[in-house]
């Protein structure tokens, strides 16, 4: 029973930490909690259904599904579609509202519009989709029994390798690429990157772009391994938050630390309390961390 | 024949708030291969003029023209491509980042293969970065982040190097070896504007000073001429005349 739980925390905590890594940077490079971000996971997966009905079309050309996989070569193809159309929808939102705000605007300013970006990106999924559930397929699916009589599903262990694939290369991007070191130049002092002649704006792009994609392809899986609704993301947004704290803002691996975490509390806290108090849990992680460890487990100390 | 000016700035009004000049109208010139100094006492708006030409101050009047173009308000990362090195006073390193990845941020305006080209040669310069390259930063001592800093800006061998106070905090020694290292910049025919509040030190290796105070010129001469004035050295050098003579000791 506890091996289950926590196969369960993992799995769901892959998710949260690609949200949270997205989340992490903007708090420390664009210095505002963006409480739009949870929306971009709703968008990214609701984006990943309209690409999959376009390329379902080349079925085809595609072939069918992947080895025990509940979908194929066109779910793949509308991932990286829905990460690209994720990445515009973060870099126009950028520009319209926090670009423009963020030459004068106060930080509570940006939260607060980011919370009017929020339920106006939540709505529009209302309006367009609809507020009733939809999935990517209606095929069912058996659990593989694992050692310890766990069950997971074949689609959850693909979004745990894929996890774990996406936060080892941008691992690699960030240590090793002079994108990578210029956005930790950034997140560090922006103005002495400036002057080393990082061009910064270009760098808060590269910000939305990464934090957008990421968020896309969690929204994907999380529609892939649950379900779409139009309150996907807002359903995430303390677990998000609780996992880029606890990590500790402009920290990669904080924020992947803190999504297991996340996870990992939610699914065992059902032991000791009823079910129905698991969404308070991350919440309970935030006011522990902030009491105890404010900067989070791998942030650095102001 | 007469050296064409690096950097003239007219008239300069800057302040962190339009509404609050700091700088009431400065002007300064730096010519081809030359050390400038500006001196005064604290508050005098140094720091900022640097700044404000660096494009981290707003400028509200005047110009400024870098080999007789306009920078007025241009932006920073625009400012270090085109040939104009800064190292601030305080926070000059990125403490999170290795040394070798605080020079790779200095070369991000150029080629990779020439920014590669230009580490080595820093490398060779100043050997113990190299030794300690895959360290943080924030382990370096005072004396050791200023040549980490100098290093980084010269990575694209900029033509005008503008140093806030260099030598803030250092041993005498750091400040001595910082300033062979400003001498080098200067031989390999960069120029240099540089703030100091070690002002006889910083006037001893330049060629010509300025005096600010009160966000004004106050002076301005050849560093010797500078040295050698009493009123210069009674206020802004630290000199005092003996009540009994005329002797001056430091």
């Amino acid at each position: 029973m506890v091996l289950q739980h926590i196969a369960d925390g993992v799995l769901s905590g892959a998710v949260v930490a690609l949200g949270a890594i997205g989340l992490s940077f903007t708090m420390k490079i664009l210095r505002f909690a963006n409480f739009s971000h949870s929306e971009l996971l709703t968008w990214g997966a609701y984006f990943g259904l309209v690409f999959l009905g376009f390329t379902t079309a080349f079925g085809e050309f595609f072939g069918g599904n992947i080895g025990p996989f509940s979908f194929g070569w066109p779910l793949l193809a509308a991932l990286v579609l829905s990460a690209v159309a994720t990445s515009v929808l973060a870099l126009v939102l950028h520009a319209l509202v926090f670009e423009k705000l963020g030459r004068g605007a106060g930080h509570m300013t940006m939260v607060f519009a980011s919370f009017g970006i929020a339920l106006l990106l939540r709505h529009l999924v209302v309006l367009i989709w609809g507020p009733n559930p939809i999935y990517y397929s209606n095929e069912l699916q058996f659990a593989i029994l694992l050692p310890g009589n766990v069950r997971v599903l074949p689609d959850q262990v693909f979004l745990l390798g894929l996890t774990i694939v996406l936060v080892v290369c941008l691992h690699l991007f960030m240590k090793h690429s002079r994108t990578g070191i210029a956005m930790r130049g950034v997140s560090e002092n922006p103005d002495l990157a400036g002057l080393s002649g990082v061009n910064v704006n270009n760098v808060v792009r590269w910000v939305w772009v990464i934090g957008a994609s990421l968020a896309a392809v969690a929204g994907v899986l999380y529609g892939l391994t649950v379900q779409l609704r139009p309150e996907l993301g807002f359903g995430l947004i303390l677990p998000l938050f609780a996992a880029a704290i606890l990590g500790g803002a402009g920290s990669l691996y904080g924020a992947v630390i803190g999504g297991l975490v996340v996870g990992l509390s939610e699914n065992l806290s059902v032991m000791i309390i009823p079910t129905s108090y698991k969404p308070a849990v991350p919440f309970l992680l935030i006011l522990i961390i902030l009491y105890f460890r404010p900067d989070g487990l791998f942030g650095e100390r102001r | 024949m007469s050296k064409q000016p690096v950097l003239e700035a007219t008239g300069i009004v800057a302040g962190y708030s339009p509404d609050l000049p700091i700088l009431h109208g400065i002007n300064l010139h730096v010519d081809e291969g030359e050390i400038v100094t500006i001196i005064g006492p604290n508050g005098a708006g140094k720091s900022t003029f640097v700044k404000a030409i660096a494009g981290l101050v707003t400028v509200s009047a005047g110009n400024i023209l870098f080999n007789r173009s306009d920078i007025t308000h241009i932006n920073s990362h625009q400012l270090a491509k085109s040939g104009v090195g800064f190292v601030p006073q305080t926070g000059n390193v990125f403490t999170t980042l290795t040394i070798h990845e605080n020079l790779v941020l200095g070369g991000v305006t150029l080629p990779a293969k020439k920014a590669n080209q230009r580490i080595e040669e820093i490398y060779q310069m100043y050997p113990v970065l190299r030794e300690r390259q895959f360290e943080k930063a924030a382990v370096l001592s005072g004396g050791q982040r200023q040549i980490l800093a100098v290093a980084r800006a010269l990575l694209t061998a900029p033509k005008l190097m503008l140093l806030d106070e260099p030598t803030a905090g250092l041993s005498p020694m750091a400040a001595t070896e910082l300033f062979n290292v400003v001498r080098n910049l200067v031989a390999d025919g960069a120029s240099v504007l540089m703030v100091e509040q070690n002002a006889r030190a910083a006037l001893r290796i330049s060629d010509r000073g300025y005096v600010f105070a009160e966000g004004q010129n106050r002076a301005q001469g050849t560093a010797a001429g500078l040295l050698e004035d009493n009123d210069i050295k009674q206020i802004f050098l630290g000199v005092r005349k003996k009540p009994d003579d005329n002797s001056e000791n430091n």
